[in-house]
């Protein structure tokens, strides 16, 4: 089957006749070249949504209450659900271990700040000192809330950038004295956000002296957390979601809360957001995936089609050769032999050149949302056998039914 | 060498059928050059190609230096084609992507002979056809008398039992005509048997026993004295 002697005659054939080879070639080749690049496409989309996710590396998880909307255990909806310092309390010393920053936030939507001459509506917000990283606030001056001012509950202030232009102008704000609702906060911090100055307008006092002076008691508005990552993204994303329904299901439960309720207890998960868009990314690789197979069956049609032109265009060789000897296996061999071996040498070639492609450009590549395309080269290579054997195949049918042929039909056509 | 007893054949074409050979009884002896002839359509060319074991009989006895041709499958009829008969066509029938001197080689590819003695041998018979020159021209390079010289060379290659010839000079002209039946005859008399269709009366009479043919049936059958081909050349 595989004597020198049968590729010394396939060579001969190919090398006569370069265009309907050549052809053959085209269809396979650009059949896996295009399967090569949708795939290394769609890995780069989602290696290009993974790199856009980690730079805002925003995996907080916020919970916050409201109104409740389902009748549970006796109790009429429309009820206000307050979080309370013992839910922060209990839930920070459950998660101890897999919580990387987390804070309570107690809330004054508008508090009236005063400075000299200069007043201003800003919100204000008591909060724990992880608050910073929650928010990914850098202090431009100062410090932020720590410890010990929660702790003695002093009266302190941060206040953001936009702020401090508001009510100082061009003076230095630290150590000066304000008045947040006719109460004196010193100032001990300008912080700036990269949410631009609709986040710079938010002043930040320590939660305990926030639930004090401002009638709190021990309300909570607000919780925030986030997770020390895992290993890989998949697992850090399975910790979230868990963490997820872990404090809703302990918070509704601790507040008479039917499981069911969608509006008393609100967590967003980030983290859950980018798990949509890895989803979304999955469907697209999917759909570029269904388009390459399809791209490959049209290349083995193609081929197919070609083979039934070249077995036609042949019939008279066929028939002369049939004539001087030949047996319909060595037909069906010559034929096939042929077919798949160009079909390898194609398939080969439009792998390397999409590959060597890919090596190019590929780390090259500055798009938002395609970074570094890349395939799996045995994905790759499988892809390469499927198309030979699928392209033997397709060969096959006409070779056979040439070899059957009898020689004088055969001899007749022209 | 050829036996042919009671053979028949019809074609059927749709609803109609054709019956072309209505019993032939026929033989030929080692050696012996034969010419058969008959009207168009009387059914040479259809005689040639069951004995060529190109097509096959309805009906009939066939014997082939002792062997019985019945019943072969594709591939036993692949192997006797090989090895007992050479083919010469009217219109030459030479692989038009393969040199003179690989068509020429193609029945010993066939015989499974390695490409080196291939060519060798390949290149003795072309030499033999007076065309060692022209080994290395494609097809589409050569006149219509050096086709079938090459033809004839490709024929002798696999040193056949028989050769057939189906109107060798139909397509060339009588100077050529008379060239490639020299040639014939030289090879005859070396030994071959050889079997020519034609409806020509001139290359009928070269060789040396006319069989007519008409409406399926052998009318006549008759040895006769061979005019050299060499005489009118
Ligand atoms: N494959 C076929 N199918 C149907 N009819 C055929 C077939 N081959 C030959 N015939 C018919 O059989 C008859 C004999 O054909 P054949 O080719 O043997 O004639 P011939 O004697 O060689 O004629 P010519 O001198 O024109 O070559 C013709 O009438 C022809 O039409
Ligand atoms: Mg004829």
């Amino acid at each position: 089957m595989f004597s020198l002697e049968r590729w010394q005659e396939i060579f001969e054939t190919i090398r006569k006749n370069k265009l309907r080879t050549f052809l053959t070639g085209l269809s396979v080749a650009s059949g896996i070249f295009i399967l090569v690049i949708l795939l290394a496409l769609g890995q780069g989309m989602q290696n290009g949504i993974a790199k856009e996710f980690e730079r805002d590396a925003t995996n907080r998880i916020s919970v916050w209450s409201g109104v409740t909307s389902v009748e549970y255990k006796g109790l009429n909806p429309g009820r206000f659900v307050e979080m309370t310092n013992a839910d922060y309390n209990y839930l920070i010393e459950k998660y101890e271990d897999n919580l990387e920053f987390k804070s309570a936030v107690y809330r004054i939507w508008s508090g009236n700040l005063t400075y000299g001459k200069e007043t201003g509506s800003y919100r204000v917000e008591g909060v724990y000192p992880d608050y910073q990283f929650l928010e990914n606030e850098s202090m431009v001056n100062g410090r932020y809330i720590n410890y010990s001012d929660h702790d003695d509950k002093t009266k302190v202030v941060v206040i953001g950038n936009k702020v401090k232009q508001d009510l100082f102008g061009k003076q230095d704000a630290l150590g000066k004295l304000i008045q947040v609702n006719g109460i004196n906060f010193y100032v001990v911090g300008v912080y700036s956000d990269p949410g631009g100055e609709r986040e710079e307008t938010r002043v930040f006092v320590p939660i305990s002296t926030a639930q004090r002076v401002f009638g709190g008691s021990d309300k909570v508005r607000n919780l925030g957390f986030t997770l020390k990552p895992k290993a890989n993204f998949e697992a850090t994303l399975a910790q979230s979601i868990n963490f997820s329904n872990e404090i809703e299901s302990f918070l509704k439960e601790r507040h008479l809360v039917a499981p069911d309720d969608t509006s008393a207890i609100n967590i967003n998960n980030t983290l859950e957001e980018a798990k949509r868009f890895y989803d979304l990314i999955g469907m697209i690789k999917l759909f570029f995936w269904v388009v390459g197979i399809f791209t490959i069956i049209a290349g083995v049609v193609g081929v197919s089609n070609i083979m039934l032109i070249i077995v036609k265009e042949r019939t008279k060789e066929i028939g002369i050769r049939k004539a001087l000897g030949a047996e319909p296996w060595s037909i069906v061999s010559m034929i096939l032999h042929e077919s798949i071996f160009v079909t390898a040498i194609a398939g080969f070639s439009g792998l390397l050149f999409s590959m060597t492609l890919l090596e190019l450009i590929g780390p090259n590549l500055q798009m938002d949302y395609i970074r570094n395309p890349t395939v799996n080269f045995n994905v790759a290579i499988t892809t390469v056998f499927i198309l030979i054997l699928a392209g033997a195949l397709a060969g096959f049918v006409p070779a056979w039914r040439a070899a059957r042929i009898k020689p004088i039909a055969a001899l007749r056509e022209e | 060498m050829i036996t042919i007893k009671d053979l028949h054949k019809s074609y059927t074409m749709g609803a109609n059928s054709l019956h072309v050979l209505k019993g032939i009884n026929f033989s030929v002896e080692e050696g012996e050059l034969v010419s058969i002839m008959g009207s168009s359509g009387s059914g040479k060319s259809t005689l040639l190609n069951i004995l060529g074991m190109l097509d096959e009989a309805d009906q009939g006895s066939y014997t082939l230096d002792g062997t019985p041709i019945k019943n072969l499958n594709e591939k036993i009829a692949a192997r006797y084609r090989n090895k007992f008969l050479g083919f010469i066509f009217q219109s030459f029938n030479l692989i038009n992507y393969k040199s003179a001197l690989d068509n020429v080689g193609m029945p010993l590819y066939y015989q499974g002979m390695k490409r080196a003695e291939r060519t060798d041998k390949a290149m003795a018979y072309l030499e033999k056809v007076g065309l060692a020159n022209w080994a290395h021209h494609m097809p589409n390079e050569l006149s219509g008398g050096q086709k079938q010289r090459v033809a004839i060379a490709r024929a002798l290659a696999s040193d056949p039992k028989v050769l057939l010839a189906d109107e060798p000079t139909g397509a060339l002209d009588t100077k050529t005509s008379y060239e490639v039946m020299e040639l014939i005859q030289g090879i005859n008399d070396e030994g071959k048997t050889i079997l020519v269709v034609t409806h020509e009366d001139d290359i009928a009479h070269m060789t040396k026993r006319i069989v007519n043919l008409k409406d399926g049936l052998i009318i006549d059958d008759t040895k006769i004295n061979q005019v050299r081909a060499a005489s009118h050349v």
